[in-house]
């Protein structure tokens, strides 16, 4: 049943990706985009990570896609549909990425015994949900980078605002 | 179809990842780019989140939450210096900015 699901989630995920980066369309790469985020979501439930899931979904699908929607409305992009949709270095680019895939391929065999570790001594039996021990963790051990990660967030939203204002 | 171990995820990050480098190098729309980049860090966070299972810590997840949070900076950064090009270059095309080069 892990497997099967783990098979489908793998084919949205790619399948998705796929046709991200080969749409001309860019409405239809941003919904290719959603069904691949959506699978990655479904393999996060599949490891337990129920947090992560809610989160993929709300942030990704609901926040960040839409803001990719909002962008490819508001700037027109129905002329650079219509134009060549690769660059020209896209053949080395290929042979460079395969290069890399094909280095990972070797590495992931070569390496295959040391993901066969023997299984992390099981800590004392947790009772708590994922979400419980997510906040135990991110606000004892983690505070200092979580208010880091919340000061780039204000950059953030500042700076998206002023690149996107017309006059200051 | 045997059990799915760690290797399995691994092996998906890893071809998530070329799919996302492909679409970063080959794509001219700036656009596709950007989305090309979120389907990196979703690579890296399915790994994070494999490794975080595999040893029953939360600590990957926590990484991921971070991870999601500079995906999210970096879209709507991005997407700001997007519209601000297309007002004064009414382009979206990567190669078509080529101010700095002669």
């Amino acid at each position: 049943m892990d497997a099967l699901f783990f098979y489908l989630f793998a084919t949205l995920v790619l399948g998705g990706a796929v046709f991200t980066v080969t749409r001309r369309s860019a409405v239809h790469s941003a919904i290719s985009l959603i069904v691949s985020l959506i699978g990655v979501a479904g393999l996060y439930l599949l490891q337990q990570a129920e947090f992560l899931f809610a989160v993929q979904i709300v942030l990704y699908v609901g926040g960040i896609m839409v803001l990719f929607l909002f962008v490819i409305m508001l700037v027109n992009l129905d002329q650079a549909a219509k134009q060549r949709q690769f660059n020209r270095q896209w053949l080395i680019a290929l042979v460079c990425v395969m290069a890399v895939g094909a280095e990972l391929v070797y590495f992931m065999r070569k390496g295959a015994s040391a993901f066969r570790l023997p299984r992390a001594p099981a800590t004392a039996a947790v009772t708590e949900g994922n979400t419980e021990q997510i906040a135990t963790v991110l606000f004892s051990q983690y505070l200092l980078p979580f208010e880091i990660a919340s000061v780039l967030l204000l950059v953030a939203v500042v700076g998206s605002v002023v690149m996107a204002k017309k006059r200051i | 179809m045997g059990p799915i171990t760690t290797t399995h995820y691994v092996a998906l990050s890893a071809a998530l990842l070329l799919i996302g480098t492909i679409g970063v190098l080959t794509r001219r729309n700036i656009v596709i780019i950007l989305m090309s980049i979120e389907l990196i860090l979703n690579a890296v966070n399915i790994n994070l989140i494999a490794f975080s299972h595999y040893w029953q810590n939360v600590n990957g997840q926590i990484f991921a939450i971070f991870v999601i949070t500079d995906a999210v900076a970096e879209a709507a950064v991005g997407l700001g210096i997007l519209i601000a090009l297309f007002r004064n270059k009414e382009t979206v095309l990567a190669d078509e900015v080529d101010l700095l080069k002669w």
